[in-house]
Protein backbone atom coordinates (compact mmCIF):
# COMPACT_ATOMS: atom_id res chain seq x y z
CA UNK A 1 0.00 0.00 0.00
CA UNK A 2 1.16 3.53 -0.72
CA UNK A 3 1.82 5.60 2.39
CA UNK A 4 2.40 9.25 3.13
CA UNK A 5 5.24 9.05 5.61
CA UNK A 6 6.22 12.67 6.18
CA UNK A 7 5.77 16.30 5.27
CA UNK A 8 8.23 19.05 4.50
CA UNK A 9 7.41 22.73 4.86
CA UNK A 10 9.75 25.07 3.02
CA UNK A 11 9.90 28.52 1.52
CA UNK A 12 10.35 28.74 -2.25
CA UNK A 13 11.88 32.21 -2.66
CA UNK A 14 13.16 32.57 -6.26
CA UNK A 15 16.37 34.31 -5.18
CA UNK A 16 17.42 31.05 -3.49
CA UNK A 17 17.33 29.26 -6.82
CA UNK A 18 19.15 32.13 -8.50
CA UNK A 19 21.87 31.99 -5.81
CA UNK A 20 22.49 28.31 -6.59
CA UNK A 21 22.27 28.76 -10.35
CA UNK A 22 24.74 31.67 -10.31
CA UNK A 23 27.24 30.00 -7.99
CA UNK A 24 26.57 32.37 -5.08
CA UNK A 25 25.58 29.80 -2.46
CA UNK A 26 28.94 30.17 -0.68
CA UNK A 27 28.69 33.93 -0.34
CA UNK A 28 28.23 35.30 3.20
CA UNK A 29 24.67 36.44 2.40
CA UNK A 30 23.59 32.91 1.45
CA UNK A 31 25.85 30.60 3.43
CA UNK A 32 23.74 30.52 6.63
CA UNK A 33 20.61 29.68 4.66
CA UNK A 34 22.12 26.75 2.78
CA UNK A 35 23.84 25.51 5.95
CA UNK A 36 20.42 25.50 7.60
CA UNK A 37 19.05 23.19 4.92
CA UNK A 38 21.85 20.61 5.24
CA UNK A 39 20.00 18.49 7.84
CA UNK A 40 16.88 18.45 5.65
CA UNK A 41 18.98 17.34 2.68
CA UNK A 42 20.46 14.51 4.73
CA UNK A 43 17.01 13.55 5.99
CA UNK A 44 15.51 13.26 2.52
CA UNK A 45 18.58 11.40 1.18
CA UNK A 46 18.05 8.82 3.94
CA UNK A 47 14.26 8.76 3.57
CA UNK A 48 14.40 8.20 -0.22
CA UNK A 49 10.76 8.90 -1.09
CA UNK A 50 9.40 7.27 -4.25
CA UNK A 51 7.06 10.17 -4.89
CA UNK A 52 6.82 13.77 -3.73
CA UNK A 53 3.46 15.51 -3.89
CA UNK A 54 4.59 19.11 -4.17
CA UNK A 55 2.11 21.77 -3.11
CA UNK A 56 3.13 25.15 -4.47
CA UNK A 57 1.78 28.10 -6.35
CA UNK A 58 2.39 29.19 -9.87
CA UNK A 59 3.52 32.83 -10.19
CA UNK A 60 1.88 33.80 -13.49
CA UNK A 61 4.08 31.38 -15.42
CA UNK A 62 2.17 28.16 -16.18
CA UNK A 63 -1.13 29.97 -16.02
CA UNK A 64 -1.61 33.36 -17.55
CA UNK A 65 -4.64 35.39 -16.58
CA UNK A 66 -7.15 33.70 -18.84
CA UNK A 67 -7.74 30.84 -16.42
CA UNK A 68 -7.00 30.80 -12.70
CA UNK A 69 -7.56 27.37 -11.17
CA UNK A 70 -7.86 27.20 -7.39
CA UNK A 71 -6.45 23.65 -7.13
CA UNK A 72 -4.65 22.24 -10.18
CA UNK A 73 -3.12 18.79 -10.21
CA UNK A 74 -0.31 18.07 -12.64
CA UNK A 75 -1.15 14.84 -14.47
CA UNK A 76 1.55 14.91 -17.18
CA UNK A 77 4.52 12.53 -17.40
CA UNK A 78 6.84 15.48 -17.35
CA UNK A 79 6.86 19.18 -16.63
CA UNK A 80 9.32 21.53 -18.37
CA UNK A 81 10.98 24.38 -16.49
CA UNK A 82 9.46 27.82 -17.16
CA UNK A 83 11.36 30.88 -18.39
CA UNK A 84 10.07 33.41 -15.86
CA UNK A 85 11.68 36.37 -17.57
CA UNK A 86 15.40 35.75 -17.13
CA UNK A 87 15.76 32.34 -18.83
CA UNK A 88 14.70 28.92 -17.50
CA UNK A 89 16.51 27.62 -14.41
CA UNK A 90 19.17 25.07 -15.41
CA UNK A 91 17.58 22.24 -13.46
CA UNK A 92 16.33 18.83 -14.62
CA UNK A 93 12.91 18.39 -16.14
CA UNK A 94 10.40 17.28 -13.52
CA UNK A 95 9.11 13.72 -13.99
CA UNK A 96 5.52 13.20 -12.95
CA UNK A 97 3.48 10.12 -12.13
CA UNK A 98 0.42 10.28 -14.39
CA UNK A 99 -1.18 7.05 -13.18
CA UNK A 100 -1.09 8.05 -9.54
CA UNK A 101 -2.09 11.62 -10.39
CA UNK A 102 -5.12 10.29 -12.29
CA UNK A 103 -6.03 8.18 -9.27
CA UNK A 104 -5.73 11.24 -7.04
CA UNK A 105 -7.97 13.30 -9.30
CA UNK A 106 -10.63 10.60 -9.41
CA UNK A 107 -10.53 10.01 -5.68
CA UNK A 108 -10.48 13.72 -4.79
CA UNK A 109 -13.31 14.72 -7.10
CA UNK A 110 -15.51 11.90 -5.80
CA UNK A 111 -14.51 13.05 -2.31
CA UNK A 112 -15.99 16.45 -3.31
CA UNK A 113 -12.80 18.40 -4.03
CA UNK A 114 -13.21 19.90 -7.50
CA UNK A 115 -9.71 19.59 -8.89
CA UNK A 116 -8.55 21.07 -12.17
CA UNK A 117 -6.71 18.50 -14.30
CA UNK A 118 -3.59 19.83 -15.98
CA UNK A 119 -2.05 17.72 -18.74
CA UNK A 120 0.51 20.22 -19.91
CA UNK A 121 2.25 22.65 -17.62
CA UNK A 122 5.55 24.40 -17.12
CA UNK A 123 6.76 24.65 -13.55
CA UNK A 124 8.35 27.71 -12.00
CA UNK A 125 10.48 28.54 -8.96
CA UNK A 126 7.59 27.71 -6.64
CA UNK A 127 8.20 24.06 -7.47
CA UNK A 128 11.88 23.96 -8.43
CA UNK A 129 13.38 25.94 -5.52
CA UNK A 130 12.11 23.43 -2.91
CA UNK A 131 13.58 20.61 -5.02
CA UNK A 132 16.93 22.40 -5.15
CA UNK A 133 16.87 23.05 -1.40
CA UNK A 134 16.14 19.42 -0.55
CA UNK A 135 17.88 17.51 -3.33
CA UNK A 136 20.69 19.87 -4.32
CA UNK A 137 21.78 19.93 -7.97
CA UNK A 138 21.53 16.35 -9.33
CA UNK A 139 21.47 15.54 -13.04
CA UNK A 140 17.99 14.06 -12.54
CA UNK A 141 15.57 14.51 -9.65
CA UNK A 142 15.68 11.33 -7.56
CA UNK A 143 11.93 10.68 -7.45
CA UNK A 144 8.70 11.29 -9.26
CA UNK A 145 6.89 14.52 -8.48
CA UNK A 146 3.20 15.31 -8.61
CA UNK A 147 2.67 19.08 -8.72
CA UNK A 148 -0.35 20.50 -6.94
CA UNK A 149 -0.67 24.18 -7.81
CA UNK A 150 -2.81 26.33 -5.50
CA UNK A 151 -4.00 29.79 -6.48
CA UNK A 152 -2.65 32.27 -3.95
CA UNK A 153 -2.04 35.04 -6.47
CA UNK A 154 -5.56 36.33 -7.00
CA UNK A 155 -7.56 37.02 -3.84
CA UNK A 156 -9.10 35.00 -2.36
CA UNK A 157 -6.85 32.00 -2.07
CA UNK A 158 -8.61 28.91 -0.73
CA UNK A 159 -8.84 29.13 3.06
CA UNK A 160 -6.36 27.36 5.29
CA UNK A 161 -9.19 25.17 6.50
CA UNK A 162 -10.11 24.14 2.96
CA UNK A 163 -6.48 23.36 2.21
CA UNK A 164 -6.17 21.31 5.39
CA UNK A 165 -9.24 19.29 4.43
CA UNK A 166 -7.87 18.72 0.93
CA UNK A 167 -4.70 17.38 2.53
CA UNK A 168 -6.81 14.94 4.54
CA UNK A 169 -8.55 13.83 1.35
CA UNK A 170 -5.18 13.29 -0.33
CA UNK A 171 -4.21 11.01 2.55
CA UNK A 172 -7.39 8.98 2.04
CA UNK A 173 -6.72 8.79 -1.70
CA UNK A 174 -3.16 7.56 -1.21
CA UNK A 175 -4.31 4.87 1.22
CA UNK A 176 -6.38 3.31 -1.55
CA UNK A 177 -3.45 3.00 -3.97
CA UNK A 178 -2.09 -0.53 -3.77
CA UNK A 179 1.44 -0.07 -5.00
CA UNK A 180 4.12 -0.06 -2.30
CA UNK A 181 5.24 3.59 -2.27
CA UNK A 182 6.79 5.98 0.20
CA UNK A 183 5.36 9.43 -0.34
CA UNK A 184 6.46 12.76 1.11
CA UNK A 185 4.27 15.85 0.80
CA UNK A 186 5.90 19.27 0.44
CA UNK A 187 4.01 22.39 1.49
CA UNK A 188 5.84 25.39 0.13
CA UNK A 189 5.87 29.20 0.14
CA UNK A 190 5.92 31.67 2.99
CA UNK A 191 6.86 32.32 5.60
CA UNK A 192 6.04 35.92 6.52
CA UNK A 193 6.70 38.18 3.58
CA UNK A 194 5.40 41.17 1.69
CA UNK A 195 6.97 41.71 -1.68
CA UNK A 196 5.03 44.61 -3.14
CA UNK A 197 4.09 48.18 -2.42
CA UNK A 198 5.44 50.61 0.19
CA UNK A 199 5.04 47.90 2.85
CA UNK A 200 7.45 45.51 1.07
CA UNK A 201 9.99 43.81 3.29
CA UNK A 202 7.59 43.12 6.14
CA UNK A 203 8.43 40.06 8.23
CA UNK A 204 6.94 38.76 11.46
CA UNK A 205 9.16 36.20 13.22
CA UNK A 206 6.75 35.86 16.18
CA UNK A 207 3.91 34.93 13.84
CA UNK A 208 6.14 32.48 11.97
CA UNK A 209 7.45 30.78 15.12
CA UNK A 210 3.93 30.37 16.49
CA UNK A 211 2.90 28.87 13.15
CA UNK A 212 5.81 26.40 13.23
CA UNK A 213 5.04 25.47 16.85
CA UNK A 214 1.40 24.77 16.21
CA UNK A 215 1.84 22.98 12.91
CA UNK A 216 2.54 19.77 14.82
CA UNK A 217 0.61 20.49 18.03
CA UNK A 218 -2.56 22.30 17.03
CA UNK A 219 -3.01 22.63 13.26
CA UNK A 220 -6.75 23.07 13.77
CA UNK A 221 -6.06 26.44 15.37
CA UNK A 222 -3.98 27.46 12.39
CA UNK A 223 -6.87 26.59 10.06
CA UNK A 224 -8.86 29.39 11.71
CA UNK A 225 -6.40 32.11 10.68
CA UNK A 226 -8.34 34.24 8.20
CA UNK A 227 -6.87 35.44 4.88
CA UNK A 228 -6.90 39.03 6.14
CA UNK A 229 -5.06 38.01 9.30
CA UNK A 230 -2.24 36.45 7.26
CA UNK A 231 -1.97 39.58 5.14
CA UNK A 232 -2.22 42.02 8.03
CA UNK A 233 0.14 40.24 10.43
CA UNK A 234 2.63 38.57 8.17
CA UNK A 235 2.50 40.34 4.79
CA UNK A 236 0.27 40.10 1.73
CA UNK A 237 2.17 37.10 0.34
CA UNK A 238 2.22 35.21 3.65
CA UNK A 239 -1.13 33.83 2.50
CA UNK A 240 1.05 31.16 0.88
CA UNK A 241 1.20 29.48 4.28
CA UNK A 242 -2.17 27.89 3.56
CA UNK A 243 -0.15 25.48 1.40
CA UNK A 244 1.72 24.33 4.52
CA UNK A 245 -1.68 23.49 6.02
CA UNK A 246 -2.52 21.43 2.96
CA UNK A 247 0.67 19.45 3.58
CA UNK A 248 -0.15 19.15 7.29
CA UNK A 249 -3.62 17.79 6.56
CA UNK A 250 -2.08 14.99 4.50
CA UNK A 251 -0.01 13.73 7.44
CA UNK A 252 -2.77 12.44 9.70
CA UNK A 253 -3.46 13.57 13.26
CA UNK A 254 -0.15 12.69 14.92
CA UNK A 255 3.22 13.90 13.76
CA UNK A 256 6.68 14.24 15.19
CA UNK A 257 8.71 17.32 14.34
CA UNK A 258 12.19 16.12 13.44
CA UNK A 259 13.76 19.31 12.10
CA UNK A 260 13.18 23.04 12.02
CA UNK A 261 15.11 25.94 10.58
CA UNK A 262 14.23 29.63 10.41
CA UNK A 263 16.16 32.42 8.77
CA UNK A 264 15.80 36.03 7.61
CA UNK A 265 16.38 37.14 4.91
CA UNK A 266 16.25 35.59 1.49
CA UNK A 267 15.65 38.62 -0.69
CA UNK A 268 12.35 39.96 0.76
CA UNK A 269 11.25 36.88 2.70
CA UNK A 270 11.52 35.07 6.01
CA UNK A 271 12.52 31.49 5.26
CA UNK A 272 11.23 28.47 7.15
CA UNK A 273 11.85 24.76 6.88
CA UNK A 274 10.19 22.06 8.95
CA UNK A 275 10.10 18.28 8.71
CA UNK A 276 7.20 16.37 10.23
CA UNK A 277 7.12 12.58 10.30
CA UNK A 278 3.80 10.75 10.52
CA UNK A 279 3.29 8.78 13.71
CA UNK B 1 -23.28 46.25 -4.54
CA UNK B 2 -19.65 45.32 -4.18
CA UNK B 3 -17.79 42.60 -2.34
CA UNK B 4 -16.56 43.32 1.15
CA UNK B 5 -12.88 44.26 1.20
CA UNK B 6 -11.62 44.06 4.75
CA UNK B 7 -8.04 44.14 3.43
CA UNK B 8 -8.46 47.68 2.10
CA UNK B 9 -7.60 48.77 5.62
CA UNK B 10 -4.05 47.38 5.31
CA UNK B 11 -1.68 50.22 4.41
CA UNK B 12 1.03 50.16 1.76
CA UNK B 13 -0.35 47.29 -0.27
CA UNK B 14 -2.66 46.59 -3.19
CA UNK B 15 -4.39 43.26 -2.86
CA UNK B 16 -4.85 41.61 -6.24
CA UNK B 17 -8.53 40.79 -6.04
CA UNK B 18 -11.01 39.99 -8.81
CA UNK B 19 -11.81 43.64 -9.47
CA UNK B 20 -8.15 44.60 -9.77
CA UNK B 21 -7.53 41.50 -11.90
CA UNK B 22 -10.27 42.67 -14.23
CA UNK B 23 -8.80 46.18 -14.49
CA UNK B 24 -5.30 44.79 -15.00
CA UNK B 25 -6.16 41.95 -17.36
CA UNK B 26 -4.58 43.32 -20.53
CA UNK B 27 -1.65 44.78 -18.61
CA UNK B 28 -0.90 41.41 -17.07
CA UNK B 29 -1.36 39.60 -20.37
CA UNK B 30 1.19 41.99 -21.91
CA UNK B 31 3.63 41.30 -19.05
CA UNK B 32 3.08 37.57 -19.49
CA UNK B 33 4.48 37.78 -23.04
CA UNK B 34 7.83 38.85 -21.56
CA UNK B 35 8.45 35.20 -20.66
CA UNK B 36 9.86 34.80 -24.18
CA UNK B 37 13.32 36.08 -25.01
CA UNK B 38 12.24 37.18 -28.51
CA UNK B 39 9.40 39.23 -27.00
CA UNK B 40 11.70 40.81 -24.43
CA UNK B 41 14.00 41.91 -27.24
CA UNK B 42 11.15 43.26 -29.34
CA UNK B 43 9.74 45.18 -26.38
CA UNK B 44 13.09 46.77 -25.49
CA UNK B 45 13.75 47.66 -29.13
CA UNK B 46 10.56 49.75 -29.35
CA UNK B 47 8.45 49.84 -26.21
CA UNK B 48 5.66 52.03 -27.59
CA UNK B 49 5.26 49.93 -30.71
CA UNK B 50 5.19 46.71 -28.70
CA UNK B 51 2.62 48.12 -26.26
CA UNK B 52 0.39 49.17 -29.14
CA UNK B 53 -0.40 45.48 -29.58
CA UNK B 54 -2.24 45.36 -26.24
CA UNK B 55 -5.42 47.01 -24.99
CA UNK B 56 -3.81 48.95 -22.18
CA UNK B 57 -5.33 52.14 -20.82
CA UNK B 58 -3.29 55.27 -21.34
CA UNK B 59 -2.50 55.37 -17.62
CA UNK B 60 -1.26 51.79 -17.72
CA UNK B 61 0.82 52.43 -20.82
CA UNK B 62 2.47 55.47 -19.24
CA UNK B 63 3.13 53.60 -16.01
CA UNK B 64 4.86 50.84 -17.99
CA UNK B 65 7.01 53.35 -19.89
CA UNK B 66 7.86 55.16 -16.63
CA UNK B 67 8.42 51.92 -14.67
CA UNK B 68 6.11 53.45 -12.08
CA UNK B 69 5.84 50.25 -10.05
CA UNK B 70 3.33 51.27 -7.40
CA UNK B 71 1.09 52.87 -10.01
CA UNK B 72 1.22 49.62 -11.97
CA UNK B 73 0.08 47.73 -8.85
CA UNK B 74 -2.72 50.24 -8.36
CA UNK B 75 -3.82 49.85 -12.00
CA UNK B 76 -4.18 46.11 -11.68
CA UNK B 77 -0.70 44.77 -12.31
CA UNK B 78 0.10 41.64 -10.34
CA UNK B 79 3.53 41.72 -8.78
CA UNK B 80 4.73 38.42 -10.29
CA UNK B 81 3.90 39.69 -13.76
CA UNK B 82 5.55 43.05 -13.02
CA UNK B 83 8.68 41.15 -12.03
CA UNK B 84 8.99 40.04 -15.66
CA UNK B 85 9.28 43.69 -16.66
CA UNK B 86 12.02 44.24 -14.09
CA UNK B 87 13.84 41.13 -15.33
CA UNK B 88 13.47 42.33 -18.92
CA UNK B 89 15.28 45.48 -17.82
CA UNK B 90 18.03 43.30 -16.35
CA UNK B 91 17.01 44.32 -12.82
CA UNK B 92 16.43 42.12 -9.81
CA UNK B 93 13.22 41.55 -7.93
CA UNK B 94 14.87 43.27 -4.99
CA UNK B 95 15.48 46.35 -7.12
CA UNK B 96 11.78 46.53 -8.00
CA UNK B 97 10.68 45.97 -4.42
CA UNK B 98 13.02 48.70 -3.15
CA UNK B 99 11.59 51.14 -5.70
CA UNK B 100 8.10 50.38 -4.41
CA UNK B 101 9.19 51.30 -0.88
CA UNK B 102 10.95 54.51 -1.93
CA UNK B 103 14.23 53.21 -0.50
CA UNK B 104 17.48 52.72 -2.36
CA UNK B 105 18.28 49.11 -3.13
CA UNK B 106 21.15 49.25 -0.58
CA UNK B 107 18.84 50.58 2.16
CA UNK B 108 16.29 47.92 1.35
CA UNK B 109 18.85 45.10 1.45
CA UNK B 110 20.18 46.44 4.77
CA UNK B 111 16.67 46.53 6.24
CA UNK B 112 16.19 42.87 5.24
CA UNK B 113 19.58 41.89 6.67
CA UNK B 114 18.48 43.44 9.95
CA UNK B 115 15.41 41.19 9.99
CA UNK B 116 13.02 43.04 7.71
CA UNK B 117 10.28 45.57 8.31
CA UNK B 118 8.42 45.18 11.61
CA UNK B 119 4.65 44.87 11.28
CA UNK B 120 4.34 47.48 14.05
CA UNK B 121 2.63 50.49 12.54
CA UNK B 122 1.77 48.65 9.32
CA UNK B 123 -1.24 46.57 10.35
CA UNK B 124 -3.95 49.08 9.58
CA UNK B 125 -4.36 52.58 8.27
CA UNK B 126 -5.26 53.92 11.70
CA UNK B 127 -2.16 52.30 13.21
CA UNK B 128 -0.09 53.78 10.37
CA UNK B 129 -1.35 57.29 11.09
CA UNK B 130 -0.19 57.05 14.71
CA UNK B 131 3.34 56.19 13.59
Amino acid sequence: MARIIAGVGTSHTPAIGAAVDNGKADQPYWRPLFAGYEPAKRWIAETRPDVVILVYNDHANAFDFRVIPTFALGCADEFPIADEGWGARPVPVVKGYPELAAHLVQSLVLDEFDMTVVNEMQVDHGLTVPLTLLFGSPSEWPCRIIPLAVNVVQYPAPTGRRCYHLGQAIRRAIESWEEELKIVVFGTGGMSHQIQGPRAGLTNPAFDQAFLNELSRDPERLTRITPVEYMREAGAEAIELVMWLLMRGALGPKVQEVYRFYHIPASSTAVGNIILECR
Amino acid sequence: MSAEKPYDDIPGTWIFDAQRARAGYHLNQFLYTLMKESNRKAFLADERAYLAGFKLTEAQRNAVLDRDWNRLLELGGVVYALAKLAFTDGKSYQFMASKMTGMSEREYVDMMLKGGRSPEGWRSRSEREKH
